[in-house]
């Protein structure tokens, strides 16, 4: 049983959690350049030998799963370094960020995400030469991440 | 104690590529998610998830909140000599979990 003034503050916080900022959009896309440009740093990132594989509809974006895979020989000379994964529309743009070595013999991993909302999502690779790679994947999100409280 | 599982063959050809999945018991609370009341439920996380193959490091991860809850990790290895493989979480409010697995190279 609510109370009358559990209620009350209810629509207060709700009011509150609605109004975003009218530009959350750029800020989000400036966070995920951010967050981008602090992993590679001033280097060219190249599309290709990232394969990330997560449904393009997404029910449910309170478990998300997802894959990544990197072409590599993964020899202690040519090996993938890091793997990481952003989002575009989450309030932090980072989700995971995976080392590896020459030693994981293969460069794929599998994990499950939060996803905000509709948008996109980015996994980077960071090989052993120093030089960055990407796939980026647009998923449709239809029940939001982080969500369930507050707004309904 | 919270709950960890691990998932590692129990015997592979030397050289051979294994594939180990990883779950962790945990809410992984975003920090993000409010009350009926609109406090703010703070962040409680496992930040990062270390693999060791017989004392040396093969592989290591760190969480951030968009992971989901329970978090689930797949990564391979290679099946190099026999011995365990030791996991270690680690993350907010002083949370540690451990767990090994045994592994027969042939």
């Amino acid at each position: 049983m609510i109370t009358r003034r559990a209620f009350l503050l209810l629509g207060v916080v709700g009011t509150a959690h609605a109004q975003l900022p009218p530009n959350i959009g750029e800020i989000r896309k400036k966070a995920l350049d951010e967050a981008i440009r602090k992993v590679v740093g001033s280097n060219p990132v190249r599309q290709g030998r990232v394969k990330l594989d997560l449904p393009p509809l997404i029910d449910n974006g309170n478990t998300v799963p997802l894959s990544v895979e990197v072409q590599s020989p993964m020899t202690a000379a040519d090996h993938v370094k890091a793997i990481h994964v952003f989002t575009e529309k989450n309030p932090q743009p980072y989700v995971l960020s995976a080392y590896l070595g020459p030693r994981a013999g293969r460069a794929r991993i599998a994990t499950r995400a939060r996803i905000a909302d509709t948008g996109i999502v980015t996994a980077i690779a960071q090989m052993s030469d120093g030089s960055f790679w990407s796939d980026s994947v647009k998923v449709i999100v239809t029940l939001s991440a982080c969500l369930e409280e507050g707004l309904i | 104690m919270a709950r960890v599982v691990v998932n590692v063959p129990a015997e592979a050809k030397r050289g051979e590529v294994i594939e180990i999945r990883t779950l962790a018991g945990h809410p992984m609370e975003t920090g993000f998610r409010r009350t009926q009341l609109g406090e703010l439920i703070p962040r409680d996380i496992i930040r990062s998830l270390v693999c060791t193959y017989n004392g040396v490091e093969v592989f290591r991860a760190d969480f951030h909140p968009a992971m989901a809850a329970n978090p689930l990790l797949t990564f391979t290895t290679v099946a190099a000599e026999s011995g365990t493989l030791e996991f270690r979480w680690t993350g907010d409010n002083g949370f540690s979990a451990t767990q090994t697995a045994a592994i027969k190279v042939l």
